[in-house]
């Protein structure tokens, strides 16, 4: 077993651990309609500040939304945005590394090409350019990250294929009579996926900052979406007198990438000292 | 004849686990002494503990290390640094990964010399191209120039030799120098050795996995099991006369043409070495001994079976009884 | 009348082209330079020649895993090339030499064992079962080993698993790639004594490529030098160490050290030049090293000649 009783590891796993579980139940325990505007109750401070109140522990934006529930909900967003990004562009990505890496030549050099092509491409710009063509949706916003975040998976299957498909547990699959794509699965897969574990969390990371700045930029999540990015982007005509509308989001958003990088970082410590045993 | 090392009760430890246990062996002037053994006896980190190179986590104990006369034991890191490299070289199994690949040849011949010893850059590579031609190397002027990725295992492995004897040392210890060359190279390395050892005086710790070159080289053998020396005595005697039960289920398990018929099975060792921990009394072989007996989980007395042939095992003293 | 022989080798080839660096030319290597040989079953041939002889490629063609640039290879009267994956597993079955590497370290014992048997994909799930079972015991090794993982077991533990996956399928020849230079001594002897029964009880045919002679002369029924992706030596065990004919043989037999003290060092002669595939001498590859040359040897190829039965040698001096 790897050791994964690091420090950072750990609050890196509580961080993303209680992100994720206030994302899926916060919402209904607030009390409170994410969506609901009340222009009596518009930038109520939070509870810790003058002016602040119980009812609205984070206080309400510039609609009388409740802050936290808004919060959590964005949060439900940006994970649902950073998992279902990397399904998309790990499948991609490690279909095409271990192919590559497997076969080598001509099929090798192909992969190669798209992922010289893929680097060349400059993520928001084309991004921004899709959304603002077809128009913000949620689904748009996965689907464009997906298909272009997946380079990573692709570099790291592709070398990591490179070094296991000349071990002899592969070579003696081969002379019982598997198929290629037997191998692939079988064999190669399991013995990289560590690795690939490694670019999932720096991916996830990787598309909620993205999302976040898709958003702030107004083309991302369409609004009333409560997506942190849009949270912020809302909040700075505010913020002169009212900071804590972006602090909140800013914080949250910093600290779940934070934990997610660091949750990346424990494993990468963690599978490497289990590869040179 | 006078004694280069003198090791005493040597233990190694790393955590709870005990990698060597009480470990004594003396290697005179002008001898090769050969420790043999399977691998996890402890017989690199012997070597290792010698020159106080063992990782951070082991702990080292012993009654006492004497090189030439002078206890090693306590020695400050600053003092053993001028000894190493200078009075007591070190060869190694793989010679691609003891030298630096970029750097020539040339230049870490002489910076050993130069760290030891006060000499300008023309004496240090002087010297440098008579030992390499010493030891066999072709063109001696041209490899200073090279890196070592340009020469071939056999070749590296005699710079290997050329570096650790830029500072004439007095005892040279080799882990395994030849068990990463084909066997053409294993025996003209192996001839160099021994030619150095008359020519120079030198004493070699030479420490290997293979009855054969201990066979052939050695003049004394210690042969190590589970961290500790099991049997020690000239090569002669010890092969003549193996007295401890692995030493010679150890030589029944190689094939010797013309001992063994074809086809015939060999002998072997049942089961595998034990992990040594903290607590451990007896004999540590009694698992795999065809002889063990109940008194084989006491403590193990040493016997003299022959002059300066010693095995630790109970058996003479049972055998002694019965007559 | 006689039998297929089990394996025939004609004129195998393989040349590998290696790319050369940013200004250098893609060289040609040699690896292995039309080998033809023949072996009856039952037969025991062992390869032995220095690193970069080309024993690997060999093997690897007769494996399957190597395509040769020329020739043929012939299992049981089969055209290698001709056979599907599934029928060549059926036939020839690998034993390699790293125990560590060999074995996917994500799969259990059992698993890996069952490999060749799940890939053939025509067996009941308690067929496999039971063939496992009967496999794992055969070897020495019990159930329960057979749930733990590759890591959890010793080297000489892991090569038995090794054999127990190349045996399941009950083929007719087993390549052993050095199956025991990764081991101990004293294990060593296990896994040969237990390749040496296994062919005994079930008539196999065995591949042995190794560099330890003694082991080689300990196992073997034949033998064959290679040098340089020649094959320059060929002969029955006991005639090749007993009368050893080309100059090579003699001197990879002189550098065997046996464990008898006071024989001494034997001095090979054979110098410091290794032998690079990349750059393969004129004439007798093996003139620059060779103790006995003569002009001829620079310039000209020798011959095979078939000095007496059943023994090649490709060398000016017969």
């Amino acid at each position: 077993m790897p050791r994964l009783k690091e420090l950072g590891f750990v609050i890196g796993l509580v961080i993303v651990g209680v992100v994720f579980v206030a994302a899926v139940i916060g919402p209904w325990l607030t009390g409170h309609d994410a969506f609901a505007q009340n222009l009596n109750a518009r930038l109520i401070p939070p509870f810790w500040m003058e002016g602040g109140s119980s009812q609205h522990w984070l206080g309400t934006d510039q609609l009388g939304r409740d802050y936290l529930t808004r919060l959590l909900y964005g949060a439900r967003i940006s994970l649902f945005i950073g998992i279902l990004t990397v399904i998309t562009s790990g499948i991609i990505g490690t279909t095409l590394g271990v192919l590559g890496g497997f076969y080598g030549g001509r099929i090798d050099d192909a992969v190669l090409f798209v992922i010289t092509c893929r680097l060349s491409i400059p993520v928001v710009l084309v991004a921004l350019a899709v959304v603002g063509l077809v128009g913000s949706s949620l689904t748009l916003v996965v689907t464009t990250l997906g298909l272009l975040l997946w380079d990573r998976f692709a570099v790291v299957a592709r070398a990591t294929t490179m070094q296991i498909r000349s071990l002899d547990y592969v070579n003696a699959a081969w002379c019982s009579g598997c198929s290629p794509l037997d191998i692939m699965r079988h064999e190669i897969l399991p013995n990289i996926s560590s690795h690939l574990m490694v670019v999932c969390t720096l991916e996830i990371a990787l598309a909620i900052l993205l999302e976040a700045s898709l958003s702030f930029l107004g083309l991302g999540v369409p609004p009333p979406l409560p997506s942190w990015g849009l949270m912020i982007a809302e909040g700075k005509d505010y913020m002169f007198f009212s900071a804590w509308v972006i602090m909140i989001p800013g914080i949250a958003l910093f600290t779940l990438v934070l934990g997610m990088n660091m949750v990346g970082d424990g494993l990468r410590r963690a599978f490497g000292t289990q590869v040179i045993k | 004849m006078t004694a280069i090392l003198d090791v005493q009760n040597l233990a190694v430890r790393f955590g709870p686990t005990l990698a060597v246990r009480n470990a004594s062996f003396t290697v005179q002037k002008g001898e090769t002494h050969c420790i043999v053994g399977e691998s996890g006896c402890g017989k690199s980190v012997t070597a290792l503990a010698i020159m106080n190179l063992l990782a951070r986590n082991a702990r080292r104990d012993a009654k006492s290390i004497a090189f030439a006369g002078q206890d090693i034991l306590a020695y400050s890191d600053r003092q053993m640094e001028d000894v190493r490299g200078n009075r007591m070289a070190m060869i190694f199994q793989e010679p691609m990964t003891s030298l630096n690949p970029s750097y020539t040849i040339g230049s870490q011949m002489t910076e050993v010399l130069r760290r030891h010893h006060n000499t300008t850059r023309d004496l240090a590579e002087q010297r440098a191209i008579g030992l390499m031609q010493r030891v066999g190397i072709t063109a001696p002027q041209m490899r200073l120039g090279q890196y070592p990725h340009q020469l071939s295992g056999g070749l590296r492995q005699r710079v290997m030799i050329a570096m650790a004897l830029m500072c004439d040392p007095e005892l040279l210890i080799a882990d395994e120098p030849t068990t990463a060359l084909d066997v053409t190279v294993q025996a003209q390395i192996l001839r160099l050795l021994a030619e150095l050892k008359q020519e120079l005086g030198l004493g070699i710790l030479l420490i290997t996995h293979d009855l054969g070159i201990v066979a052939r080289v050695a003049d004394h053998v210690s042969v190590m099991y589970a961290g500790e020396v099991i049997e020690t005595g000239r090569t002669a005697d010890l092969f003549a006369n193996p007295s401890h039960p692995y030493t010679r289920g150890l030589i029944d398990c190689v094939p010797v043409p013309g001992k063994i018929k074809p086809g015939e099975a060999l002998g072997s060792i049942p089961g595998t070495v034990p992990v040594m921990k903290d607590g451990f009394s007896g004999c540590a072989f009694r698992f795999r001994c065809p002889q063990a007996s109940e008194i084989c989980t006491q403590a193990v007395p040493r016997h003299e079976v022959g002059p300066n042939h010693l095995v630790q095992c109970h058996l003479p003293s049972r055998q002694g009884g019965a007559q | 009348m006689s039998k297929t022989p089990a394996l025939t080798l004609k004129d195998l080839s393989c040349t590998f082209h290696v790319q050369g660096g940013l200004f250098q030319p893609a060289r040609h290597v040699r690896a292995v330079d039309r080998i033809s040989v023949s072996l009856e079953e039952g037969g025991v041939l062992g390869i032995v020649g220095e690193s970069g002889c080309g024993k690997t490629t060999l093997a690897r063609m007769i494996l399957g895993l190597q395509n040769p640039t020329s020739g043929e290879a012939f299992v049981h009267g089969q055209r290698l090339s001709e056979l599907d994956r599934r029928a060549r597993a059926r036939l020839i079955q690998p034993v390699f030499q790293d125990p560590f590497s060999s074995l996917n370290p994500k799969h259990r014992i059992e698993d890996i064992i069952a490999l060749p048997l799940r890939a053939q994909g025509s067996f009941e799930p308690h067929e496999i079962e039971r063939r496992t079972a009967a496999i794992l015991e055969r070897v020495g090794l019990s159930t329960e080993q057979g749930r733990r993982l590759p890591a959890e077991l010793s080297g000489g533990q892991r090569q038995r698993v090794a054999i127990a996956r190349a045996l399941i399928l009950e083929p007719r020849i087993v390549v052993c790639d050095e199956p025991t230079s990764a081991l101990d001594v004293s294990v060593q002897a296990q896994i040969l004594n237990l390749l040496g029964e296994l062919r005994r009880d079930l008539n196999l045919t065995y591949v042995f490529i190794s560099h330890n002679l003694a082991v080689v002369e300990h196992v073997a029924s034949e033998v064959m030098v290679m040098y340089l992706g020649r094959m320059v030596e060929h002969n029955t065990t006991a005639r090749l160490f007993s009368e050893p004919r080309h100059p090579y043989t003699q001197a990879l037999l002189a550098s065997v050290l046996t464990p008898e003290p006071g024989l001494g060092l034997p001095d090979v002669g054979l110098g410091d030049i290794m032998p690079d595939p990349a750059n393969i001498p004129s004439g007798c590859r093996f003139h620059p090293r060779c103790l006995k040359a003569q002009p001829q040897c620079a310039t000209i190829e020798p011959l095979t000649s078939h000095p007496s039965d059943h023994a090649t040698v490709e060398c000016h001096l017969f």
